[in-house]
């Protein structure tokens, strides 16, 4: 709420005649990249951003998937440390620095990925989620590194780890350190298993390259959304490889299960409930490990846990 | 025969008058010694200019060199008793990735690599080194065993990158390549890596997630090809010299970036023009690295391997 939607909007809805004369079709209706209906925006709030016609998947932003995954829709956020900006000085069309802060400015956000921690049924667990709009939600050092906080800080509270990857892969801008980010976010969630928490991956709309070739493929669950694009290569570069026709539903969800990459496709309506029965049933065959005391990263992670900011 | 790449045409005109001097006063009675030496010096000089300051897209070319020595010439000469291992136990044995047990300089090793080719023939049967999910879990299987019988493993690295391909996306090419760098990271034994051509971005650090990354002088690793990312960024693989430049792919751009461990130097105009002392220099920086690896305990070996990468990228961090 601001100054122009508590004092110039009601201005102008009593000038024109209220809301039905101002309602802006872009604004109030969606049309379904699939089956092409139109949706209203209401609707498809309520139906969690999936089309009521065809059951697609519509991408959601980190916000609106962290408020449905966590108890009443409360979670922390959790501010990613402070990363290397430009570590070579990127330049192609565009100043690679120039590019990232006019993303910045328009998302709203330092980079590609939301950490926040919360309950569920309850119980806490910490999630990481990528933000598709910034940059196609590709890996630099920056969302190596909130990779890293969100594995340390699921093994501080002990509780599980949930990754929703969205990602053209890794950010060529920072060249072979976004390739290290693969190795870095593999020891990251290997910290997670070896304390003997679950890491559980969803797959969602669209997750490609070095993030599904590193820690996206190392979840002791791995789930996907319905109709989510998920592979290693591009369907443009395999086609230029072997010159035909790819196969139907090529690199979609059900394709990964059919081939046995995924353990399960999980309707958006059912993807709360599922996390929570999975993690309950994982839990119960293991008691809380002993952890080493929290010691050195304790600190770090009381200063992360200051820059946290609450959305409800 | 010699494959010459573009920039070095000036090198190449010069060693063929050289050809042509000797062809010419074969069986005749000709002092043409002279005029030969001073050639051969002109040519050193060349090269020495040239290959003193390649330029990134130079080195891609250096490293895609046909004739460059390839993982079969390292472990044609650097292993002995090599024992070639195949297979992934699932699916297929997959040519691109070639491993086994030998010993090297004495010491009983695992060593895997991906094999590029050299004819049409082989090129064809190792996939130009591109390999599928089934090179990369035995890749992994090998890893695992040497784990348990406690052998230092020795990876080299050449390839344009992971294949693309539907069969290998319907195996499971990103799995394979996670599971990949995740073994790398878990073993309990010393992992060296060496980049000796192309280390093609995620088909490359599936074998290199090492406690120590060698790389040939004019050898280069990147995320992604300088041809990809000019098209993607450039949207024109024309200025694929501009994101070579761009992409800081070569050995010293590495070595600053803390990425790689060593340069190991390439003889006067690169690797391809004298194979067995490019191999042989190999050699002796794997002997070094080994030498200092092989006294860590199992369980050293792979916590300083892990802290390594877990803190790729904050160098340099306020």
């Amino acid at each position: 709420m601001n100054w122009l939607t508590n004092f110039v909007r009601p201005k102008i809805k009593a000038l024109v005649g209220g809301e039905a004369k101002l309602a802006a079709p872009d604004n109030l209706w969606v049309k379904c990249p699939n089956c092409e209906q139109m949706l209203f925006h209401r609707d498809l709030e309520a139906n969690l951003q999936v089309c009521s016609f065809c059951n697609h998947h519509l991408r959601i932003g980190p916000e609106t998937r962290l408020k449905l995954l966590f108890d009443d829709g409360e979670f922390e956020k959790h501010a990613l440390s402070k990363a290397v900006v430009d570590p070579l000085k990127f330049k192609d069309r565009k100043r690679y620095a120039d590019r990232l802060k006019e993303t910045q400015a328009k998302q709203g956000e330092g980079d590609a990925l939301w950490v926040a921690s919360g309950r569920m049924g309850g119980k806490p667990a910490v999630a990481a989620v990528f933000d598709f709009n910034f940059m196609g939600g590709s890996m630099g050092i920056a969302v190596g590194e909130g990779i890293v906080m969100g594995a340390r800080l699921a093994v501080e509270k002990r509780c599980p780890f949930i990754v929703f990857p969205a990602s053209g892969g890794a950010r060529m801008q920072e060249g072979i350190l976004s390739l290290m980010q693969m190795p870095r976010t593999t020891v990251a969630v290997q910290d997670v298993k070896e304390a003997g928490l679950p890491y559980i991956v969803v797959l969602t709309d669209p997750t490609t390259g070095g993030v599904t070739a590193s820690f996206a493929m190392l979840g002791d669950i791995a789930i996907a959304e319905p109709g989510a694009v998920i592979g290693f290569a591009g369907q443009r570069v395999i086609q230029d490889t072997i010159r035909e026709a790819l196969p139907d539903g090529f690199q979609r969800a059900e394709y990964l299960l059919d081939h046995g990459i995924i353990d399960m496709v999980v309707h958006r309506h059912q993807l709360r409930d599922t996390l929570m029965r999975i993690m309950a049933l994982l839990g119960e065959g293991r008691p809380l490990p002993n952890l080493p005391a929290v010691s050195a990263n304790a600190n770090a992670g009381v200063q992360r846990l200051a820059g946290a900011m609450r959305v409800k | 025969m010699t494959a010459f790449l573009d920039f070095e045409q000036p090198i190449a005109e010069l060693e063929g008058k050289i050809l042509e001097l000797r062809h010419m006063s074969e069986g005749k009675d000709v002092n043409i010694a002279e005029e030969v030496s001073r050639l051969e010096v002109k040519v050193e000089k060349l090269l020495k200019q040239t290959y003193g300051k390649l330029s990134a897209w130079q080195k891609v070319q250096v490293a895609r060199h046909p004739n460059r020595p390839h993982c079969l010439d390292y472990i044609g000469k650097l292993i002995a008793e090599f024992t070639p291992l195949a297979g992934d136990r699932g699916f297929a044995e997959d040519a691109a990735i070639v491993g086994g047990l030998g010993r090297f300089r004495g010491t009983s090793v695992m060593v895997i690599g991906q094999e590029k080719g050299h004819d049409t023939e082989t090129r064809i049967k190792h996939n130009f080194g591109m390999a599928k999910p089934e090179g990369y879990r035995k890749a992994q299987r090998l890893m695992h065993l040497a784990d348990r019988f406690n052998l230092p493993v020795i990876t080299l690295v050449d390839t344009a990158g992971a294949y693309p391909g539907v069969g290998a996306e319907e195996r499971g090419q990103a799995e394979a390549i996670a599971r990949s760098i995740d073994t790398c990271l878990g073993l309990h034994v010393p992992l060296i890596s060496v980049i000796i051509g192309e280390g093609g971005s995620g088909g490359a650090v599936a074998l290199a997630a090492a406690n120590r990354v060698l790389m040939l002088e004019h050898s280069v690793y990147s995320v992604i090809s300088p041809e990809g990312c000019a098209s993607i960024l450039w949207r024109s693989p024309e200025q694929s010299k501009e994101a070579a430049e761009a992409l800081k792919l070569t050995a010293d751009d590495l070595l600053e970036l803390g990425v790689i461990d060593t340069i190991v130097p390439e003889p006067l105009g690169g690797a391809h023009r004298d194979t067995a002392v490019a191999v042989s220099a190999v050699g002796d920086a794997i002997e070094k690295e080994l030498a200092a690896l092989r006294p860590l305990a199992g369980e050293e070996l792979r916590r300083t391997r892990r802290e390594k990468f877990l803190a790729m990228g904050q160098v340099g961090l306020a």
